[in-house]
């Protein structure tokens, strides 16, 4: 009886030893390109770098972020990160982004794999084929785009115009109205087939039985969707969504091809960019950027913690 | 410099072109290392400038020896400075020769060479402003390649058809562009758009914006002295003015525009009017354009209130030699070639640029094939620059802060007053205890 734990314990000790062995390099270049970068720029933040000669920083504690001056005569002023309004603005810009480029790529992309999911002839091609807008780099659609939705020679207004949908051609990356829309049809035109590749890699574990046993109970297609197929192929969507809603909170390529500089699109990677190397803020766009790290982490944190309570009041 | 008398006598009768070039071989040589060595230049120019580049590249290759790589960029001169701020600050070594808007001297000076020493045989021959300009503390940081200065491009076929005159005011602008426009349209031309100028939200919109300011009178955003003038009730005026013009005689789009997209527009003939620079005069007479021949460039209009006067920015670009180059006397070598005379008359002739030495302003070659080049001396001249050198290195962000009001404004988010109120506020905030 004493022996069992003994040989176990040294047994799991083995296991663990080796398991970090076989971490270590994984750990070791994480740290060198992910952990260090990281700290540099928390670092960063807390000084008045700048990018003509960052070797004459100095320390200045949390002023990039909050600074409360207080003049004589009684007033108080207060500056820094957390009270500018191009910050908040850019992280709203970010984040309604997200939001909505992420919801609809999500229903979209289960409704292209349903219809793939289902056998019709010449299914192959059309699932390869609809994965070319994920295919082409963004840089490269974006610019297309751009052209498409280009105010006079673009080939949206034209068709617009000529189908008489609209009366006059719209300009889309110019007026804060549409500038926005704009990004978010690429955006989903790019990201659809990676949501619906992901569902439809999720609907094909599910076993045809039971389908077609809710099928003889007498559900129709609708009942089965919402009752059968969705519940099952949650968890999936749930990780297509991090992964989407990840990659969506830093938006920067298509924001900087087809509006750059304009303030109604201006996301939180675009605003930490700018303070970075365009303006002499070197540090202030490392408050930026470690603030940009923080919000990030936190809406991923609340997505799965809202995520899990939900898949546990389901079962 | 010997090495020139012994090919003179050894060609008795070389053309003086010819022994012009031996003697910036010559030159070349000189300062060149004694093996031919790889270099690396960086330049976003608009229209046909890459093109033009290369060629005068091949033709310093063939005569250095030495290899050039173009490393092109977007032609968004505020995209450009980012990356070269990136490059300049982590030291990279790739690239050799930058090449930098007149206004990034004073923000780029501490990591590019002091070309005063090298170059101070051949500066005597450009426009002592120009040198000025990119002299920083006693540094020259940047050779001069062409300067700019914009024109107001009109289609003198359509003024002739309407019997309109070519506008001297901003309002006579207007009411011109109404007419044309209005005109042409009814007669089938529906495409067709009175003015078209860079109203993106970048540096070029800066440009635009301080032209229709100064001209009517509203100060030029910070004076010389460091003063913030930048809201008063003339320039407000100005912003509403162009306000006006988006939707009616300018395309909503062009709140997109760089200069590309204004030349797209208005090289396919679809516009009356035109704000731009001199690049764009060659390509509208290239044998492909449908405007051939059908335009002429005149000063920017004046506004119309008391102290207004035409007022163009000035431009302009230069050759810059990073101080982390491997090769930098090479790179100095190269330089001095793209900015040579003979360079410069060839991209004049090539590109209808500006030239930045005195002397090709009367050359024939140039008058006769680029006529604007010329007419443009002494718009240029009196040309006003950009608050570069008064706000220094916050110049980026204070720019950022004006186009952004601007655009704001053109783009009907608040008015022309509020905004220039809040843009007065933040460049106070900006300058802090001075620039």
């Amino acid at each position: 009886m004493s022996v069992a734990p003994v040989r176990h314990s040294r047994l799991m000790a083995q296991r663990v030893r080796s398991a970090w062995l076989f971490l270590a390099p994984m750990l070791l270049v994480l740290a060198a390109v992910a952990g260090w970068p990281l700290i540099r720029t928390v670092y960063f933040s807390f000084t008045d770098a700048s990018l003509a000669d960052l070797d004459a920083r100095q320390f200045v504690g949390f002023d990039n972020y909050l600074s409360v001056l207080r003049l004589p005569s009684g007033r108080v002023i207060y500056d820094g990160l957390l009270v500018d309004p191009v910050w908040w603005s850019a992280v709203w810009n970010t984040v309604r982004f997200a939001a909505i480029s992420v919801t609809c790529e999500t229903i979209l992309g289960t409704i292209v794999a349903l219809v793939l999911n289902a056998s019709f002839p010449g299914r192959g091609i059309v699932r390869a084929a609809i994965l070319i807008p994920w295919a082409i780099p963004t840089i490269v659609s974006a610019k297309m785009w751009q052209w498409m939705l280009n105010d006079q020679f673009g080939i949206i207004n034209v068709v617009l115009v000529n189908l008489g949908l609209i009366s006059h051609k719209i300009a889309w990356t110019a007026s804060p109205d549409t500038a926005m829309a704009a990004v978010l049809i690429v955006d989903i035109w790019k990201t659809t087939p990676f949501m619906a590749l992901l569902i439809l890699a999720a609907l094909q574990m599910l076993p045809g039985e039971i389908v077609e046993v809710a099928r003889l109970d007498g559900a129709n297609a609708w009942q089965i969707f919402w009752r059968v197929t969705l519940p099952l192929i949650r968890p999936a969507v749930m990780v297509a969504v991090i992964f989407r809603a990840l990659d969506a909170l830093r938006i920067f390529d298509l924001i900087y091809v087809l509006t750059p500089n304009n303030v109604n699109t201006k996301s939180m990677s675009v605003f930490t960019r700018e303070n970075l190397f365009e303006f002499d803020k070197f540090a202030y766009g490392s408050a930026a950027s470690t603030l940009f790290f923080l919000i990030l982490a936190l809406l991923t944190i609340a997505y799965i913690r809202i995520g899990r309570i939900s898949l546990d009041g389901g079962r | 410099m010997g090495g020139v008398r012994l090919e003179r006598e050894t060609q008795p009768d070389v053309k003086p072109f010819h022994a012009f070039l031996a003697l910036v071989v010559g030159s070349i040589l000189a300062v060149a290392q004694a093996h031919a060595v790889d270099l690396s230049i960086v330049s976003g120019d608009t229209g046909n400038g890459i093109k033009v580049l290369r060629e005068i590249l091949d033709r310093y290759e063939k005569e250095s020896g030495n290899k050039v790589s173009i490393v092109v960029l977007p032609p968004s001169t505020t995209d450009q400075f980012g990356l070269y701020r990136l490059w300049l600050a982590a030291g990279n070594s790739d690239i050799d020769v930058y090449q930098t808007d007149v206004i990034w001297a004073p923000q780029l000076a501490s990591q590019l060479v002091d070309l005063t020493e090298a170059t101070k045989d051949v500066v005597g021959a450009h426009f002592p402003s120009i040198i000025q300009s990119q002299t920083v503390n006693g540094r020259l940081v940047a050779l001069p390649i062409f300067t700019d200065a914009p024109a107001l491009y009109y289609r003198k076929d359509l003024l002739d058809k309407y019997g309109a005159k070519v506008p001297a005011t901003w309002k006579e602008l207007a009411e011109t562009a109404r007419l044309v426009m209005d005109k042409e349209r009814a007669a089938g031309n529906k495409d067709i758009w009175g003015f078209v100028f860079q109203g993106n939200a970048y540096e070029g919109l800066t440009c635009d914006a301080l032209e229709w300011m100064m001209s009517s009178g509203g100060g030029r955003i910070v004076e010389p002295d460091g003063t913030i003038s930048v809201n008063n009730p003339k320039a407000a005026a100005a912003l509403d003015m162009v306000r006006g013009w988006i939707g009616t005689i300018s395309p909503p789009g062009v709140l997109a525009y760089q200069e590309e997209e204004s030349r797209g527009v208005w090289q396919t003939g679809n516009a009356v009017f035109m704000r731009n620079w001199p690049y764009a005069y060659a390509l509208g007479n290239s044998d492909n354009s449908p405007i051939k021949g059908k335009f002429d460039v005149a000063p920017l209009p004046a506004g119309t209130s008391e102290g207004a006067r035409p007022v163009a920015t000035l431009g302009g670009w230069n050759l810059a030699v990073s101080k982390y180059s491997k090769h930098p006397d090479a790179a100095i070598g190269l330089v001095r070639f793209i900015a040579s005379p003979q360079m410069q008359k060839y991209r004049t002739l090539k590109t209808s640029n500006l030239p930045t030495i005195q002397a090709l302003y009367d050359d024939a070659d140039i008058a006769r094939q680029q006529p604007i080049v010329p007419r443009w001396k002494q718009i240029f001249l009196n040309a006003v620059p950009r608050p570069s050198a008064t706000v220094r290195i916050k110049y980026n962000e204070a720019s950022s802060q004006f186009w952004t009001a601007v655009h704001n404004t053109l783009s009907g988010e608040g008015s022309a007053a509020d905004n220039l109120a809040d843009l007065q506020a933040r460049l106070s905030k900006l300058k802090g205890k001075g620039w």
